[in-house]
């Protein structure tokens, strides 16, 4: 029997999908087998195909990119011939080169690897059954989310199981720097983006070309991740809007008809790189990609992981969706072939379409038991959970209660059901050994070990340490936290104004949705919808009771608003803890050098002193959206010069605080009108 | 006969002969030598009872006498499907005429999933008493008669004069529907009349519609259900002499009215011709050409109508403008001849045009030639209009218009025909490679002084070669010529069996020709998949006219309508979708068939804010008191 089991939907996904293991069958007969399957995909869109080095000609014959090197010849005094090579070394740097004997291979290694890892990966059969069919209509753009380094070639391991056309795949140059599995890589469809390209013309150049061209061209659908990143917390990352751009301006210069996004929400039980990301969060700095640091890696392989999710979301059709939001007349006066800088219409739009994506792979994302577990362990206080134990009856209790809610609320859920709901936990649980451990009848924080001297360590060791377990935890809780963030904001407002007022609790609703706004993704221009979802879905549970003007509390809704609550506090808490640190420390400018440390330093001293209760404000990740919120409220500004030096207006970020505080209404925050859009 | 016709040249010239002949011959001449090319006395015809007769004209005073009321073209040509369930065009008039066309089931079957067993008659005959009364104003009538102008109110000959051929105008005649019409029809027969009638419609505030051969597709001759006014209907058609031919200068003074086959046939006479060759030449007039900016299938020899008028008269309600020499260019500001020139009866109607002619071609021949795929055929004609070397007509048809044009070929006579025709089948798919799916079909027309036809022929093909071009013989060329002149009477017979249809034309840069071809065809389907059209459309286009920085491209659009509530109003909404795509893709509003008031809501977009204030004072000062009240353009 195949493993299937349904899980419940949400609009926008399939409704009541059915997920398959595909390791059933791998388990089940040859690796080898499967990897030198007869792999005969149906024809992508039904085109003739293009091979490799015509697209890459295609590129450099381009008339943009004749354009720009002489532009670029121009302004660098060098000639022209000079740039086109530098162009064609950059192409070179960059193009995949997708050869169907290293699908085969990758195919193969895959197999093992992920045997390994996982007991499941599970698909949703009828999202790929329909993306089947939209290959073969128009070209399609796959989205995934990016959570760990095993995302980079599941799903061309999918579509060579599935004999679907395999994507070539956006990456970071790093790995194309990694020996040998670089070049496995590169033929295995994925093209190579440098970091930090900052105004270098030629490069954005190269690069918009080649995305471009393989959009119009038809070459095979494209693979790219509109967060830009892996997310270090296991949250959504604002999406990056460059490569979007790039996708979507074939459509809007009217070269193709339409353009298929498929959205794919990639779900963990646990990520391979957990504690090396909360490390990172914590200022260790990230080991360089390399293949000897993979083989390094491969001790993790030996842990149990439990199983992945791969959701294939509706296609979403660009056209559909642009529909009014943008006039594709605007391209007609000036050749299509020119550069020509986006206007704010087209900018507004591909933001707003990137954060719709990453709604919907949120949507889409499978939330474990042990997400819930981690929302409730890290609303106990740090103390109770590293010494006297938090009562495993008691945290069970409150994982079925918030199970409801989770579904309640819509969310996504995974909770296996022919075994019992304890049983569920303890293996969860028994999953995350690195983070919990469970004895006599109590669960407590896993302390990382010191594996040295078993020498006392310092008291600032110890929050280090103690702050690893903790953002391991929040990072699970993130994983949930798209279903509650909406009403707990709502609940949030509710509690800081302690008003009932509608318009009241809308302003500071929006106001909560500004400054959090690299925190969660909320949809541009969606503020209303949003707020009417968060009184809509308080009411449903029962919290809140709704008439045209007030929002009233409900007996019943005690405990759903005091989770909510609880919920948001540490954000709330680690944001005013930095606002403090901007308005206490002396300088006027700073360097984000020397910011994060300082940062992180006052929060360790305010730890210890039992003023700060959140490890989370020592996250290196909160602390950057902090400075980005300010900067969107016009709280700080940055300079133009080389380093990242930072103006910072310190009676305006003492009235952020003060507004988040309650001390003083929302009224006094000066906004820039539009400044969201 | 060689696939690639080699050879043969009386065979070819026979056959440039017939071409002529298709544009002349389906008329008799004219029985009394009444319009013998001279300058000609004005004057209009004494009695009432004369206007019945048809004076061996053309285009009678009753029109609905020799043409469908309800339909395109003349009543005795149709298409039907005989006894035996075969395609057949009736009539005499043209080369298909009397001929079975066995292809033509099939395809409509295939294409549209229509089915001859499924009919949508059309109401036989116009019920007169579904025409609302004429509201005359008899001010104005009475001082009309006393002019001598003939006009009348018969049911019919207002209901002829209400509407173009845009599909809901003809689907509402087959309906028996019949919205506001003109409350009478005035037909004078010179300048000076038309000076009269205006100046009395300012006298008595009547509106004033011009009206020249009824073949707009804008809803330009749609009478605005607003208008409160008595509407007169000013046809134009007995202005249709030619007052004189300048043979120094090559130029013809011609009264606005005449038709363009009258007027080839005419000057063909004396030797000469206009070259302006619209597909609508059989029954549209020189007037109706200028207030549209038409264009002609062989624009590249002769020029579009802006290119090919000297010089102009139209009766305004401030006056007649005119300008006051012959010079071929003038540097006296702004051309008022632009004013006129798709002005579409908003301002005043054109009485007299002096246009340039030519010398009869010596020589005329056919040609195609069929490319692997249409990406191809368009890199070839923009290379050709790089070259400026384009034939008197080069059009290039898509993969569904080539199939179209082949459902058209009339039944063969014998089996060596037929089996040539398979060699030419099998050569070009199997051993040349080309996807019958795939593969798409320019047709062309060379004409002039023959040597240079030849050599002009020679240089053509070279390109066409170069871009996987093969030569595909005369017939192919010709039979895609003779489908422009029968896509109307094609259009009916859709009619008569579910299928409805119409074709919109837009000019575009070269580089965006492709983009924009497949997305406006794509939008097409889309948009009829979402309306809920049980059966994929007929969506296809053609490359018709080429020019130094774009092209001119013409789409066909039509579906079955069976299983739709409102068939009209989704045929409407998915023409709609497409001119939007039109636009979006950059493309124009119009090549040569006009705004009207079809495609008015876009004007603003297309001309901006100022362009639209300088066409509405021109107006405002032409005509204060919107006596030209058809309500186009602005």
């Amino acid at each position: 029997m195949t493993h299937t089991y349904r899980g419940s939907g949400r609009a926008g996904l399939y409704q009541d999908e059915e997920f398959m293991d595909i390791l059933e069958e791998r388990r089940r007969t040859s690796d080898l087998g499967h990897a030198l399957r007869s792999f005969k995909p149906l024809p992508y869109l039904g085109a003739p195909p293009c091979s490799v080095a015509e697209l890459n000609q295609a590129v450099l014959d381009s008339h943009f990119l004749r354009h720009v090197a002489r532009e670029v010849a121009m302004e660098t005094g060098s000639s022209v011939e000079e740039v086109r090579e530098e162009a064609c070394g950059i192409l070179e740097e960059m193009s995949q080169n997708l050869q169907l004997g290293f699908i085969r291979l990758m195919g193969y290694a895959l197999t093992k690897v992920l045997k390994r890892l996982f007991t499941s990966v599970f698909v949703n059969m009828e999202g790929l059954s329909t993306l089947q069919q939209a290959m073969q209509q128009t070209r399609v753009i796959l989205m995934p989310n990016h959570r760990s380094y095993v995302d980079f070639l599941v799903i061309s391991y999918i579509m060579f199981t599935y004999d679907l056309p395999v994507p070539v795949i956006a990456a970071g140059i790093p790995l194309a720097g990694m020996k040998l599995i670089g070049e496995i890589l590169r033929r295995s469809g994925a093209f190579f983006i440098r970091r930090a390209i900052g105004s270098d013309k030629l490069y954005w150049a190269v690069l918009s070309e080649y995305v471009k061209t393989i959009v119009r061209k038809e070459f095979a659908p494209m693979e790219f991740y509109v967060e830009g990143l892996r997310s270090r917390t296991l949250k959504s990352v604002t999406p990056k809007l460059g490569m979007m751009h790039m996708v979507l301006e074939p459509y809007f210069k009217g070269e193709v008809f339409d353009i298929t996004l498929v959205p794919v929400s990639i779900s963990y039980d646990r990520v391979l790189e957990e504690s090396l990301l909360a490390h990172e969060l914590l200022g260790v700095p990230k080991p360089k990609e390399s293949t000897t640091g993979l083989l390094k890696a491969s001790k993790l392989l030996q842990d149990n992981y439990g199983s992945m999710h791969v959701n294939f979301g509706q296609p979403v059709s660009v056209r559909q969706l642009c529909e009014g939001k943008i006039n594709r007349c605007q391209y007609n006066l000036i050749p299509r072939d020119l550069p020509q800088k986006p206007t704010p219409e087209a900018q507004a739009c591909v933001s707003w379409l990137a954060h719709l994506i990453v709604r919907i792979q949120e949507e889409g994302s499978v939330i474990s038991p042990w997400s819930l577990m981690a929302c409730l362990l890290l609303q106990a206080p740090v103390a109770v959970l590293t010494e006297d134990g938090l009562p495993w009856q008691q945290l069970t209790e409150r994982t079925l209660w918030l199970k409801r809610l989770a579904l309640d609320f819509g969310g996504h859920l995974k909770w296996p059901g022919q075994v019992s709901d304890s049983d569920v936990m303890s293996s969860s649980a028994a999953i995350h050994h690195s983070v919990v451990h469970q004895k006599a009848g109590r669960v407590y924080l896993v302390q990382e070990e010191e594996p040295e001297r078993r020498r006392a360590v310092s008291a600032e060791q110890s929050v280090m340490r103690t702050g690893t377990s903790v953002l391991m935890l929040a990072s699970y809780r993130n994983q949930s936290l798209h279903v509650f963030v909406r009403p707990a904001l709502l609940t949030t407002a509710l509690d800081v104004t302690n008003s009932t007022h509608k318009d009241e609790l809308f302003a500071f609703f929006s106001f909560l949705q500004d400054l959090f706004s690299s925190e969660f993704i909320f949809i541009p221009g969606k503020l209303s919808e949003d707020f009417e979802e968060a009184c809509s879905l308080l009411k449903k549970c029962g919290a809140v009771h709704i008439d045209q003007q007030e929002v009233t509390l409900s007996h019943m809704g005690r405990e759903t608003l005091s989770f909510l609550k609880a919920l948001i506090q540490p954000f709330i808490d680690s944001y005013q803890m930095m606002f403090r640190y901007f308005c206490e420390q002396g300088a006027q400018v700073i360097t984000e050098k020397q910011f994060l440390p300082a940062v992180r330093t006052l929060a360790t001293k305010l730890l210890l002193s039992g003023e700060l209760h959140t490890y989370e404000a020592l996250s290196s990740d909160t602390q950057k959206n902090v400075l980005s919120a300010l900067q969107r409220l016009e709280a700080v500004t940055k300079m133009r010069s080389m380093q990242c030096e930072y103006k910072v207006n310190k009676p305006a970020v003492r009235r952020i605080a003060d507004i988040l505080s309650g001390k003083i209404p929302v009224q006094m925050l000066r906004t820039p009108p539009d400044a969201r859009l | 006969m060689a696939f690639n016709s080699s050879g043969g040249g009386s065979y070819r010239q026979q056959i440039a002969q017939q071409r002529l002949r298709i544009i002349t011959g389906h008329l008799q001449r004219p029985e009394d030598d009444d319009s013998a090319i001279s300058a000609v006395e004005c004057k209009a015809p004494s009695s009432e009872s004369d206007a019945s007769s048809s004076e061996g004209k053309t285009v009678p005073r009753r029109r609905h006498e020799i043409m469908k009321w309800n339909g395109w073209g003349y009543s005795d040509t149709r298409f039907l499907f005989n006894k035996k369930g075969q395609a057949e065009f009736t009539g005499k008039r043209y080369r298909l005429s009397g001929l079975i066309i066995p292809g033509l089931k099939d395809w409509m079957e295939g294409t549209f999933g229509a089915s001859v067993q499924h009919k949508s008659q059309a109401t036989p005959i116009l019920n007169s008493s579904s025409v609302q009364p004429p509201n005359l104003n008899e001010a104005f009538v009475e001082e009309l008669k006393s002019t001598g102008v003939p006009y009348s109110h018969d049911a019919e000959d207002r209901v002829f004069r209400a509407h173009g051929h845009c599909l809901h105008e003809i689907f509402a005649l087959r309906e028996g529907k019949i919205g506001r019409v003109p409350d009478m029809v005035v037909w004078p027969n010179c300048h000076d009349d038309v000076v009269k009638i205006v100046e009395l419609a300012c006298k008595h505030n009547v509106c004033l519609i011009p009206y020249g051969g009824g073949t707009s597709v804008s809803s330009a001759l749609e009478c605005p259900p607003e208008e409160t006014r008595s509407i007169v209907s000013l046809d134009t058609s007995q202005m249709n002499r030619i007052l004189w031919i300048d043979e120094k200068n090559l130029t013809a003074h011609v009264e606005a009215g005449i038709v363009g086959q009258d007027l080839e046939r005419l000057l063909n006479e004396s030797g000469y011709c206009t070259g302006h060759e619209p597909d609508s030449m059989e029954f549209s007039s020189l007037g109706g050409w200028v207030a549209t900016r038409a264009s002609g299938m062989k624009k590249n020899i002769y020029g579009n109508i802006e290119d090919l008028v000297v010089h102009m008269k139209m009766v305004t309600p401030r006056g007649v403008i005119e300008k006051s020499c012959q010079g071929p260019r003038m540097s006296t500001g702004p051309d008022i001849h632009h004013f006129i020139l798709g002005s579409e009866g908003t301002l005043g109607v054109v009485t007299e045009v002096t246009m340039k002619i030519r010398p009869m071609p010596e020589y005329q021949k056919y040609g195609s030639v069929v490319f692997p795929n249409f990406e191809q055929g368009v890199a070839c004609l923009r290379e050709i209009a790089k070259q400026r070397c384009a034939p008197a007509s080069v059009r290039l048809m898509d993969n569904e218009q080539f199939k179209f044009g082949h459902a058209l070929k009339p039944q063969v006579s014998s089996i060596f025909t037929s089996f040539v025709d398979g060699l030419k089948k099998f050569y070009i798919t199997k051993f040349k490679g080309f996807d019958p799916n795939r593969l798409c079909v320019a047709t062309l027309l060379f004409e002039g002084n023959r040597d240079r036809v030849l050599q002009h022929e020679k240089q053509v093909y070279d390109i066409a070669a170069k871009f996987g071009g093969l030569a595909a013989g005369e017939d192919n060329g010709q039979r895609g010529y003779m489908l422009t002149f029968v896509i109307a009477y094609l259009r009916d017979l859709g009619m008569d069996y579910y299928v409805i249809g119409e074709s919109f034309e837009t000019s575009v840069p070269w580089d965006r020709v492709l983009d924009m071809c497949r997305n406006v065809k794509a939008r097409i389907v889309h948009e009829c998949k979402e309306r809920g059209v049980q059966f994929p459309p007929l969506s296809t286009c053609r490359v018709t006219q080429t020019y130094d920085a774009g092209a001119c491209v013409y789409f066909y659009f039509a579906f079955n309508y069976r299983g739709l509530s409102d068939p009209v109003h989704v045929y409407e909404q998915v023409e709609h979708a497409a001119r939007e795509e039109i636009l979006a893709s950059g493309g124009s509003l119009s090549h040569h068939h006009g705004v009207g008031k079809l495609r008015k809501a876009w004007m603003r977009e297309t001309i901006s804010n100022v362009g639209m204030g300088m066409l509405q004072s021109v107006k405002d000062y032409v005509d204060p008191a919107n006596i030209f009240g058809n309500r186009n353009l602005l």
